[in-house]
């Protein structure tokens, strides 16, 4: 019961940074989790699981995957604090956030 | 949907609209119904090739632009000029442009214009597509000729997007069409070609273009102006004036009316019903008052 105890007190804790690999996927043009916050340094992982491509492209050009077909994934470390509003540059109504703590 | 269908599936690869400049102003007409095409039609309207796409929605899009530009060199008239309004590929590989360059280069049809599409521009700007196509306008792609007395606009709206999703010229290119048509006579028609369309069809999905309304502005007093459009994959028109906006059918797969899918992926059809809803554009420059609009193709 200790263990377990402690196991749910760890859990509840913030991530270390360098463990919080987080992946979006992206379907029905729709990025799921459409807004996410985590912590710098944290990778994120962007997977296309629609037969139409899409891209990861941020506003302020910290970023932008090439084109992801069906199945493709790309992957951006967030060194830093910040807010990115991204977009799909294929299909611009496609838009969500990562915001960086 | 199923109308729409129904209404589409009489016609066969390569069935495109036929325009005529009638009383000033192109008209458009289904090839299919067309009565025999007198003159020499001034453009082919391609768009929508997506070389590179290899889903279901169909896994020969080579096979079907080959069977496009076969009806098209069968035409007994070549038409003078080949406008592309974009998404020549898929994913922007220099292997699909390639490639894409190397099929269109069968058509009989005179000198090729292209304007990019989203997909072919996702690698940013000056890059596979610029290398290829940017020599006219200096990298900018947008860009403007005359020929056999018509004013053709290129222009450049996937590279700019709004923050709602709508395409977009941006400043630069804005004031660059402004200097374009001003001092122009307004009685020399204008053929605008882009990829997304340049009037707003269907907000949700994107499908328009944010300074529609001021690049309406500019062509309102030309006597007869053309907007030719690719993108959504279906034919759309709508007349406005003087203005004539059409959108092309693409050749390698269909896409759904505005808002009758989740989104504005690849439609999936029988392969039956495929050929059906695939085609080109053709204008022809006939005598006046020569035909009138086809309902066939009016969506």
């Amino acid at each position: 019961m200790r263990k377990l105890l402690f196991a749910l007190a760890l859990a509840a804790l913030p991530l270390p940074a360098f463990a919080a690999d987080v992946t979006v996927t992206i379907r029905n043009f729709d990025y799921s989790p459409m807004d996410i916050t985590i912590p710098a340094g944290t990778t994120v992982e962007w997977k296309n699981l629609d037969g139409e491509p899409h891209t990861v492209a941020s506003i302020d050009g910290a970023f932008r995957s090439p084109a992801l077909d069906q199945g493709d994934s790309y992957r951006f470390t967030f060194a830093s604090p910040g807010t990115f509003k991204y977009i799909c540059s294929i299909h611009p109504k496609m838009k969500a956030t990562i915001t960086v703590r | 949907m199923t109308d729409r269908r129904d209404a589409l599936k009489c016609l066969g690869v390569g069935a495109g609209t036929l325009f005529t400049l009638s009383g000033g102003v192109f008209s458009a007409f289904d090839l299919a119904q067309a009565q025999p095409v007198t003159g020499t039609p001034l453009f082919l309207q391609i768009s929508d090739t997506h070389i590179g796409f290899n889903k279901e929605a169909n896994p020969d899009v080579v096979g079907t632009l080959n069977r496009t530009i076969d009806t098209v060199n069968a035409l007994p008239h070549q038409p003078a000029l080949v406008l592309h309004t974009g998404d020549v590929t898929h994913l922007s590989k220099a292997s699909e442009f390639d490639s894409a360059s190397q099929l269109l280069s069968r058509l009989k049809a005179g000198e090729l214009h292209v304007v990019p599409g989203e997909h072919d521009v996702t690698d940013g700007p000056g890059a596979e597509f610029f290398a290829r196509f940017g020599k006219a306008s200096g990298n900018k792609g947008y860009y403007s000729f005359d020929a056999q007395g018509v004013h053709f606009v290129a222009l450049v709206n996937v590279m700019n997007f709004k923050p709602n999703g709508l395409g977009a010229l941006g400043p630069d290119q804005l004031a660059w069409l402004k200097d374009d048509l001003s001092g122009r006579s307004a009685s020399q028609p204008i053929v605008v070609f882009a990829h997304m369309p340049l009037w707003t069809i269907y907000e949700p999905w994107g499908w328009g273009t944010g300074e529609g309304e001021e690049i309406a502005a500019l062509l309102r007093r030309f006597g007869s102006v053309t907007v030719l459009n690719g993108h959504i994959h279906q034919i759309v028109q709508k007349v406005e004036g003087n203005i004539l906006f059409h959108t092309a059918r693409s050749t390698a797969y269909p896409q759904p009316a505005a808002g009758s899918a989740p989104g504005p992926g690849p439609l999936l059809v029988p392969p039956a019903q495929l050929p059906g809803m695939l085609g080109v554009t053709v204008a022809v420059r006939g005598r006046k008052n020569a035909l009138a609009l086809s309902d066939s193709t009016l969506v």
